[in-house]
């Protein structure tokens, strides 16, 4: 590539991302509202859409993060995948019986507790901070930015791929292990006769 | 301000990664414009060859051959009443088309025209096409339930079920095209651009790579695609003649109209992905064979050749216009369309003689710009013919016959095919 050419251009590594933190308000706030909208929303259909706001806007974080990886699965996963398969089943619900159901149960306590146990930890991570993370991590992200550090732990999808195939292939191949014995066992549960 | 936009004329970038948001916008405009008339053109195509293949004649009234047909549908659909009907989801009924018409036209920003002929270029271009594209279901699901109404809900429910079964294979197919791309390099890229130079520098489409598992992961998302753009034999989703339209019964004008730009723009982009990927892109044929500057030439002649046939078309059917007073307008207006595109070719013939010379000067860029773009759209042409092609030829497809395809044969082979690709692979490198 001839460098007289694009002169006067940036070149391709040091785009800087714009108005960073308010993207990031506007995602998080997206993420939110949706996360509110699920458990507000009366039918069930609509709960499923504010989660696919939310699935998106969460990707988008992702995305944010320097993790455009991470942020296309989400999307191919949940978003395009599970989310329909969530469609397909809720659209045989019967929405005008279950829009007339009590919406709180009696096990409120128990979300209470799990919540502010959630709560908890994410404070206790906050104020913390540094102290959580080990030391190797940590001077990783000593003296180098962002996106460096994302390149670095899971950015790209070469380098996920290297931890999975090599580092991490005992946990990937249990968690394979794991999806494969729910499928069986859903299969089992609805056909009588295999 | 000139400075500012002559900057990028001779740039090697594509407008994302040299981070100039003014050509980005500039870029999108021009695909969207591009895309909207070429799914008019597609429309105004499919209602003519399908009408040929069954011996009719097809639009003929509005303009010389029904040029304008596209035209009226659109002033028509745009002029008709607006229903949501009293029983339906409001909200939900009214976002169904644009989620839809979202997916469909965000897609557009990886795909590669030309190695710098993208909006940008991301190094997850072909997970991000996947992925936006298969949100385009949910437009189709959300638009079939919300209708409230039978025949849309089974609509629905097909086109999910088809989605998502179909999604497996052609997901595993495009695996085995990435794993290609690391022929060479020992490193693999998802990037669209990067898929096409690897192709370039391995010196093989690689529909023909390793033959026969190019071939067989390239039939198998050439199937699977028809699949996901819910086109005839796997148009399940609104079959007609069992569910009256399907998915879209209850929606009408500019709703409806929405509906089929998303369609069209879906099968647009799905065929450049298989074009990206295994027929080498934005390349011409034979660019390591015949590479000397002559060759170059005769190449890059091509798009003025094609407009020069148009307006030979065009011409001779100004000729051939029956010499009826009733016919003289048309036959002014068709005349003036052959001369627009007599200009166009004359136009194109003198850019690529004026940018034959190697160097870098913006002129000879711009030329091998034209020719990228000519390229790639020329193979796309072929994929949306062949879509026509399809719809005229074979039956509808059973559901349950479906399924067993999508899950029976397709789903074992393009597994097979990935595994082969992978083994292969490594014993050649």
């Amino acid at each position: 590539m001839n460098p007289a050419i694009n002169s006067g251009l940036n070149s391709a590594t040091n785009v800087l991302p714009v108005a960073t933190p308010y993207f990031f308000y506007a995602l998080a706030g997206l993420a939110i509202a949706g996360g509110v909208l699920v458990i507000m929303a009366r039918n069930a259909v609509h709960s499923a859409l504010a989660l696919i706001v939310t699935l998106l806007a969460v990707a988008g974080l992702y995305l944010m993060l320097y993790a455009p990886f991470v942020a296309a699965v989400q999307i191919i996963v949940y978003a395009g995948g599970i989310m329909v398969l969530f469609l397909f089943v809720i659209m045989l619900v019967n929405i005008d019986r279950a829009a007339k159901d009590r919406r709180f149960n009696r096990i409120w306590p128990v979300g209470l507790v799990a919540a502010c146990t959630l709560l908890a930890l994410f404070v206790s991570a906050f104020v913390k901070g540094k102290a959580l993370f080990p030391d190797r991590m940590m001077a990783l992200a000593e003296g180098s930015n962002t996106q460096e550090i994302a390149k670095y732990l899971y950015g790209e999808a070469g380098p996920l791929g290297q931890y999975r195939m090599g580092q991490y292939t005992f946990a990937f191949e249990i968690a394979s292990l794991l999806l494969l014995v729910a499928i069986l066992g859903a299969v089992i549960m609805t056909k009588k006769k295999i | 301000m000139p400075n500012f936009i002559t900057s990028y004329l001779g740039s090697t970038l594509t407008p994302g990664s040299a981070g100039s948001q003014f050509w980005a916008l500039i870029y999108v405009l021009i695909i969207f414009t591009g895309v909207s008339v070429a799914v008019m053109a597609m429309n105004w195509l499919e209602r003519k060859a399908l009408a040929h293949f069954q011996i009719r004649l097809g639009p003929m009234r509005v303009g010389p051959h029904g040029l304008l047909q596209p035209i009226a549908d659109a002033i028509k659909l745009a002029l008709k009443e607006d229903i949501i009907p009293a029983e339906a989801d409001q909200f939900v009924f009214w976002i169904a088309p644009l989620i839809g018409l979202l997916a469909a036209f965000t897609v557009y920003t990886v795909i590669p025209f030309g190695p710098s002929q993208a909006v940008s270029d991301m190094n997850i271009g072909v997970l991000f096409m996947l992925g936006v594209s298969s949100l385009g279901v949910l437009g189709i699901v959300v638009a079939g339930w919300a209708s409230n109404s039978h025949y849309p809900l089974i609509g629905a429910l097909r086109s999910s079920a088809q989605m998502v079964s179909y999604e497996v294979a052609m997901g595993l197919a495009v695996i085995s095209a990435v794993l290609m791309t690391s022929m060479k390099s020992g490193t693999g890229t998802l990037s669209m651009i990067g898929i096409v130079q690897a192709q370039q520098e391995q010196h093989v489409w690689f529909i023909f790579q390793f033959f026969p598992l190019g071939l067989l992961a390239f039939v198998i998302f050439a199937i699977a695609m028809v699949a996901e753009t819910n086109r005839a034999p796997f148009d399940m989703a609104e079959a007609e003649s069992e569910l009256t339209a399907g998915y879209h019964t209850e929606y009408s004008g500019l709703r409806w109209s929405l509906f089929m730009l998303a369609e069209y723009a879906a099968m647009i982009s799905v065929s450049s992905i298989a074009v990206a990927l295994w027929l080498g892109g934005w390349m011409r044929p034979f660019p390591n064979l015949l590479h000397a500057p002559a060759w170059d030439l005769i190449f890059s002649l091509f798009p003025g050749l094609t407009f020069v046939g148009l307006a030979a078309i065009a011409f001779i059917g100004t000729v051939r216009m029956p010499a009826y007073s009733f016919f003289k307008i048309q036959r002014i207006g068709l005349a003036v369309f052959a001369a627009l595109l007599g200009f166009l070719a004359l136009l194109l013939l003198v850019i690529a003689v004026a940018g034959r010379s190697a160097d870098a000067s913006v002129a000879a860029r711009f030329n091998q710009g034209i020719g990228y773009v000519y390229w790639f759209v020329f193979k796309v042409a072929v994929f949306m013919y062949l879509f026509i092609w399809y719809r005229a030829t074979w039956p509808r497809y059973r559901f349950d016959q479906l399924m067993k395809i999508g899950w029976k044969v397709m789903l074992p082979i393009s597994l097979g095919v990935l595994v082969l690709t992978a083994i292969v692979g490594v014993i050649v490198s």
